[in-house]
């Protein structure tokens, strides 16, 4: 069993000067970018561990975004599955609903701080951008949201509550027309008005110190589960596990644990499956030297590359053409994922898997049925392994799932796809 | 071949007291065939030094022309490969113009550095352009460039504080090229505000390194105005939408070559 102790210090990774962990992350972006980077890295270190900054956040994230959010136990969903003891870390309870909102009100923060007033933002699914939107109009900051044309069809109820709460909403019609490419868009934009703007990245993700501002800001989750669940299962759980796009959910619950004695999981999107080349498994076939090992050129394979700013696993060709990905969830819809993933995974200390589709969508159906919760389809990614493993685990060991958001944006999605 | 090209060229045109004419053009675009009787025609203008694009899915430093450029390069089949054969090709015609292959980290980093650096020289590049490698990452292509004597031009930017500019000039060979706008590659009606200043300081800090200016330029007017302080004069959206989609795309380059390069050059 888990030892408990209290609070042990936990070590934090940090990126190494050059913004580096391991060999992944670091700054590649055009030059105009560089001194803003700079700008930033000076400003967030003078703030991190300012009291005031630090208060002024805290507060904010109890009287507006309504932490902690809860730990729930899913305890019919753990009888049904007759292993683990589920408990469900609910960031879907979080406001507007998933963990985004944590990462834009901190990033918006800093930016008023710094003395920006001109907001932009990228988005996939319309959570990150929603949040960010949220954060501006508390703020009084103007917001600009891109957003890919194909994902604003799909996600559109997103669109109207974005510009309902007074942010811009810019479509993107190059390349996929999605999270890519609006990332793409919004850097283009950033380079253009770096003088006066500062853009909020939803993810743990893009050039230093993007990874460790958003990694910080989402730490609130597992510094909160970590107490919770002593508090309420008496011990540490025996895993975590949570949905892994860019992975700011993930690296915000895994964080204050990866001193502990707990397995840490990461789920990426199976797609239609690894073997038809339609996913978003950046970790699944990857091969960690240029060029290797690469059997089918047709189908995506992930290598080290550079994207958006990061040296990462890169899904692409071998013509280093950016793939273009799938998965029913649009947030975990993505060719790169966060430099410190990498990092951890290479390292041993978290295990990355993936989930199909089709066992996300039974994952969907079954937690709304057991637990009369609507799970996002990102965050039912990790309800999928959740729901794997926990059979095979005792009825006393405890399985921790990082809820990440909730399903409402996706209603459509599962109607589409059919009731299981 | 080399570095040493590209510095007879920005040699010969201060000889002639203008400056050098530096056009950009996406290889493969907008077809492989295509894009070889473009080069043609651009070093039949007379032109000092060519940038060759390698077509890369997601430009971040480049505005809607270069992107839609390239994403029709890509898909009509073009790969780091086949850039690197039409360079070759090219050479094989006898075309000596100094040329760079101006590319993204990612497709580099697919094909492996210290053979991409390899390859293109030995296909006749006299340079690489990296737009997304700044010099704080660059130690590694850095080294590959310098035992195979071809540039690893740097960039500067409005926004770069003097330590950066002092960093790029120092780490550049060939020439150091200066972003004219605080954006994106595109078609801008008029000159930054400010760009001779900013040309100046980045001079100072170029230790005789040429200094050629890019981004946004469209106009005889622009060459003619930057010729007066800069080394070199780099235009690529302009030139790309006046020829990608003309009928004779050859001539149409040929053309725009010659009247961007009038204002500078007695006539020939």
């Amino acid at each position: 069993m888990p030892n408990q102790a209290e609070a042990p210090e936990t070590e934090i990774i940090l990126p190494d000067q050059d913004g580096k962990f391991g060999i992944y992350g670091g700054r590649y972006v055009p030059e105009t970018l560089m001194p803003a980077l700079d700008d930033l890295i000076d400003a967030y270190e003078e703030l991190r561990d300012d009291p005031g900054f630090r208060a002024e956040f805290d507060h904010l994230l109890a009287t507006y975004v309504g932490r902690p959010t809860p730990l729930s136990h899913a305890k019919r969903l753990s009888e049904h599955l007759g292993g683990a003891q589920i408990y469900l870390k609910r960031e879907d309870l979080a406001h507007t609903g998933a963990h985004k909102i944590n990462n834009a009100l901190g990033q918006a923060l800093l930016a008023k701080r710094m003395g920006k007033q001109r907001i932009i933002a990228e988005t996939g699914a319309g959570q990150h951008g929603v949040a960010t939107a949220t954060a501006c109009a508390l703020l009084g900051l103007k917001c600009v949201v891109y957003m890919g044309t194909v994902d604003m069809a799909r996600q559109e109820p997103n669109v109207f509550r974005m510009r309902l709460l007074g942010a811009e909403v810019r479509g993107v019609e190059t390349g996929s027309k999605t999270l890519k490419d609006a990332v793409n868009e919004a850097i283009r934009d950033w380079v253009a008005n770096v003088q006066d703007t500062y853009y909020i990245i939803g993810s743990a993700l893009g050039p230093h110190p993007y990874p460790l501002i958003c990694r910080d800001f989402q730490s609130v989750i597992g510094r909160e589960a970590r107490e919770q669940i002593l508090t309420q299962a008496g011990r540490l759980p025996d895993e975590i596990i949570a949905c892994v796009g860019g992975g700011s959910n993930a690296i915000g619950i895994f964080q204050a644990f990866l001193n502990d004695p707990v397995k840490l999981v990461g789920v990426e999107a199976g797609g239609y499956g690894i073997e038809t080349g339609k996913h978003a498994a950046r970790f699944a076939e990857a091969t960690p030297s240029a060029g290797a090992g690469v059997s089918d050129a047709n189908l995506p394979h992930a290598r080290v590359g550079v994207f958006q700013g990061m040296k990462t696993y890169v899904l692409q060709n071998d013509d280093g053409q950016i793939a273009e990905t799938h998965s029913i969830s649009a947030g975990l819809d993505y060719a790169g994922v966060g430099p410190e993933h990498v990092y951890l995974r290479e390292s041993g200390r978290v295990e990355y898997t993936s989930a199909t589709d089709d066992a996300t969508l039974h994952a969907f159906h079954t937690l709304c049925q057991y637990e009369g919760i609507i799970p996002a389809l990102e965050s039912s990614h990790a309800v999928a392994e959740a729901m794997r493993r926990a059979p095979e685990m005792s009825k006393d060991a405890i399985l921790l799932v990082n809820l990440s958001g909730r399903g409402d944006k996706d209603l459509n999605t599962v109607l589409n796809a059919g009731k299981h | 071949m080399g570095l040493k090209d590209i510095q007879i060229a920005f040699e010969q045109a201060r000889s002639e007291s203008r400056p050098a004419f530096m056009p950009y053009w996406p290889l493969g675009y907008p077809d492989q065939e295509t894009s070889l009787r473009v080069i043609e025609a651009l070093v039949a203008a007379g032109v000092d030094m060519i940038e060759v694009g390698v077509p890369f899915s997601d430009p971040l430093a480049d505005g809607p022309v270069i992107q839609r450029a390239s994403q029709i390069a890509l898909e009509h089949g073009i790969s780091v490969q086949g850039c690197i054969d039409l360079v070759r090709s090219l050479r094989d015609k006898g075309i000596k113009t100094p040329m760079l292959a101006m590319g993204y980290l990612n497709p580099l980093l697919a094909y492996g550095e210290e053979r991409y650096v390899s390859a293109w020289q030995a296909a006749g590049a006299d340079g690489l352009i990296i737009p997304d490698l700044p010099p704080e990452e660059s130690a590694d292509i850095r080294a590959y460039c310098a035992k195979k004597d071809i540039a690893l031009v740097q960039f500067t930017s409005p926004t770069s504080p003097a330590k950066r500019l002092a960093l790029g000039a120092s780490y550049a060979t060939g020439f150091v090229y200066v972003v004219s706008v605080t954006g994106v590659t595109g078609v801008r009606d008029n000159l930054a505000a400010g760009l001779r200043d900013y040309v100046e300081r980045v001079k100072a800090q170029a230790n005789g390194k040429p200094v050629a200016v890019g981004f946004g330029i469209s106009k005889p007017e622009h060459v003619r105005e930057i010729g007066q302080y800069a080394d070199g004069v780099i235009i690529g959206a302009a030139l790309i939408r006046a020829a990608g989609d003309a009928p004779d795309p050859a001539q149409a380059a040929y053309d725009f070559a010659r009247s961007m390069m009038a204002p500078v050059r007695s006539a020939t």
